[in-house]
């Protein structure tokens, strides 16, 4: 180079567009909004009845707590929700797989799923009374129901991605069909399955309050609706708050299942 | 093992990939098939393996395979194929598993196989943890564990960097040397096909025919470009394949 009187750095133009996960970040965030929540319920700034104090509800969640009803709710929903989600989640599994594999499943089931996935399952609340009675089989059924269509469609989605080489790979070296399905389809599915788990449990939160508007008596559902009806908000907001602990966990849950499972992807 | 494809064709749809294909595969001896891009070379190997179905033709097997061979026609693919979610021994196991051996016979051949590709101290590591050519050689192994008749090869260098394929046409050679097999190996790549090829046939662009087929007599072993006679049939390889390939490149891809 003769012009050296020039000479400057090259201007770095390259990175960005890539978000990492920043620790604390999100509790500090979620925090922050507590705080200013608070501040402005006590300043005046936000009435009473826009908002209830932050510091309240923590009281109302106490006295739950310590009235031993915090277990009384919560025992039954957390077993609408497990039974729900896991015949949902196992049937949906299934019918994905079976639609990943067959022509004929496929062919019948896919437009099917496409006509059921839409409908609020809330809609269809007086039928599943009819159907399953008005004790646990309807919520059972409820929530069940709401988990199965985007497991399937998740499901289906993941057997179909699974990498078509592979599976002639196994022919190729005679591995009977059963064999092909068990160690090649279902483990190369499995990061899919789990992601649309993610979204199947979340949904089964949401149904679980749906589902125990049919005279449950106890419930987190059952809390936060009989609380919404008398505009008790602190109740309602401590119920709330408990249905996103909940989500948080489910998430937390299955994010050590993809740790455990899916380590091989590093 | 002794295999014939005999007046083999193909088309998908109105394309016709594959016409009239003869060819022998001689036992103990490696062909290698070279052509331009889009010939339909893998697919004849894959019919030859029978993943596909030809259109017309057959492909004949002259007579019974081995009865200690668990796979007689055994593939190795350009992308490997392994299961990332299984470890290297586990990759091997795969093949295996399915045949009536003992747990003790079955670790036998992993550990054998292993060690023969070098690859012993490895057995317990993730596919996404190896090179790529530790890779093909896993996929290597995995074919040796079924004591294959004819070895199925469709380009298993191309997707390796120049000195890992170099490496690896070494070992292949090495091994041939050591037990002589039969294979079909799929290339594009001339000079692999004079360093490995007891016969080489030239295909043309689609359809895919066979132009020529030229016999090599020389030992594989010691087997250099440098050598004259091997670079003077590589020229005319390369002669014959040099209109169809400038043809081929210019061709648009609407498979």
């Amino acid at each position: 180079m003769s012009d050296s009187d020039f000479a400057k750095p090259v201007t770095y133009r390259g990175g960005g567009f890539k978000p990492v996960p920043v620790a604390w970040i999100g509790a500090a965030f979620l925090i922050a909004l507590v705080i200013i929540a608070e501040i402005g319920t006590r300043t005046g700034i936000i009435s009473a009845l826009t908002l209830p104090r932050p510091s309240a509800v923590l009281e109302t969640f106490a006295e739950l707590y310590s009235s031993g009803l915090l277990w009384k709710h919560l025992f039954p929903s957390l077993s609408r929700l497990a039974v729900g989600a896991f015949l949902g989640a196992a049937v949906g599994i299934a019918v994905g797989v079976a639609i990943g594999l067959f022509s004929i499943a496929r062919s019948a089931l896919v437009p099917l799923v496409a006509a059921i996935f839409p409908i609020p399952k809330i809609a269809l609340l007086p039928l599943f009374v009819i159907w399953f009675g008005i004790g646990e089989g309807s919520k059972y059924a409820l929530i069940a129901f709401g988990t199965f269509t985007p497991t399937v469609v998740a499901t289906y989605g993941a057997v179909d991605a699974v990498d078509r080489g592979l599976i002639r790979m196994a022919q190729s070296f005679n591995v009977p069909w059963w064999g092909i399905v068990r160690k090649i389809v279902l483990p190369g599915a499995l990061p899919g399955i789990l992601s649309g788990l993610r979204v199947s449990l979340a949904i089964a939160i949401i149904l679980l309050v749906a589902a125990e508007m049919l005279g449950a008596t106890y419930g987190i559902g059952a809390y936060i609706l009989e609380a919404g009806s008398l505009y008790d908000l602190e109740r309602l907001f401590a119920g709330v708050t408990i249905l996103s602990l909940l989500g948080i966990v489910v998430s937390w849950a299955i994010g050590r299942l993809e740790r455990r499972l899916l380590a091989w992807r590093g | 093992m002794e295999l014939h494809v005999e007046g083999l064709s193909h088309a998908y749809g109105p394309l016709t990939v594959l016409d009239d294909i003869n060819l022998a595969i001689r036992p103990g001896q490696i062909l290698c098939l070279v052509g331009p891009s889009g010939c339909g070379k893998s697919t004849l190997l894959r019919m030859i393996g029978g993943l596909e179905q030809p259109d017309g033709g057959q492909v004949l097997q002259l007579s019974p395979p081995p009865t200690e061979s668990l796979n007689p026609l055994t593939f190795i693919f350009q992308d490997f194929a392994l299961l990332p979610w299984r470890s290297v021994a586990g990759n091997v196991a795969l093949a295996l598993e399915h045949h009536d051996l003992s747990a003790g016979e079955r670790d036998g051949i992993i550990a054998d196989v292993l060690a023969r590709t070098r690859l012993s101290d490895f057995a317990d590591v993730l596919p996404r943890q190896l090179s790529g050519g530790m890779k093909q050689r896993v996929a290597i192994a995995r074919a040796l564990a079924v004591r294959p008749a004819v070895m199925l090869m469709d380009e298993p260098l191309s997707a390796l960097d120049a000195q890992t394929r170099e490496l690896l046409l070494d070992d292949l050679v090495g091994l041939w040397t050591r037990t002589p097999f039969t294979a079909v190996y799929v290339t594009h790549n001339l000079d692999e096909a004079v360093r490995l090829g007891h016969s080489i046939a030239i295909l043309s662009r689609r359809p895919g025919r066979v132009r020529e087929v030229l016999d090599l007599d020389m030992p594989l072993e010691g087997r250099s470009l440098s050598d004259p006679k091997l670079a003077k049939a590589r020229d005319r390889l390369w002669e014959s394949m040099r209109e169809e390939a400038q043809t081929a490149d210019r061709e648009l891809a609407d498979v």
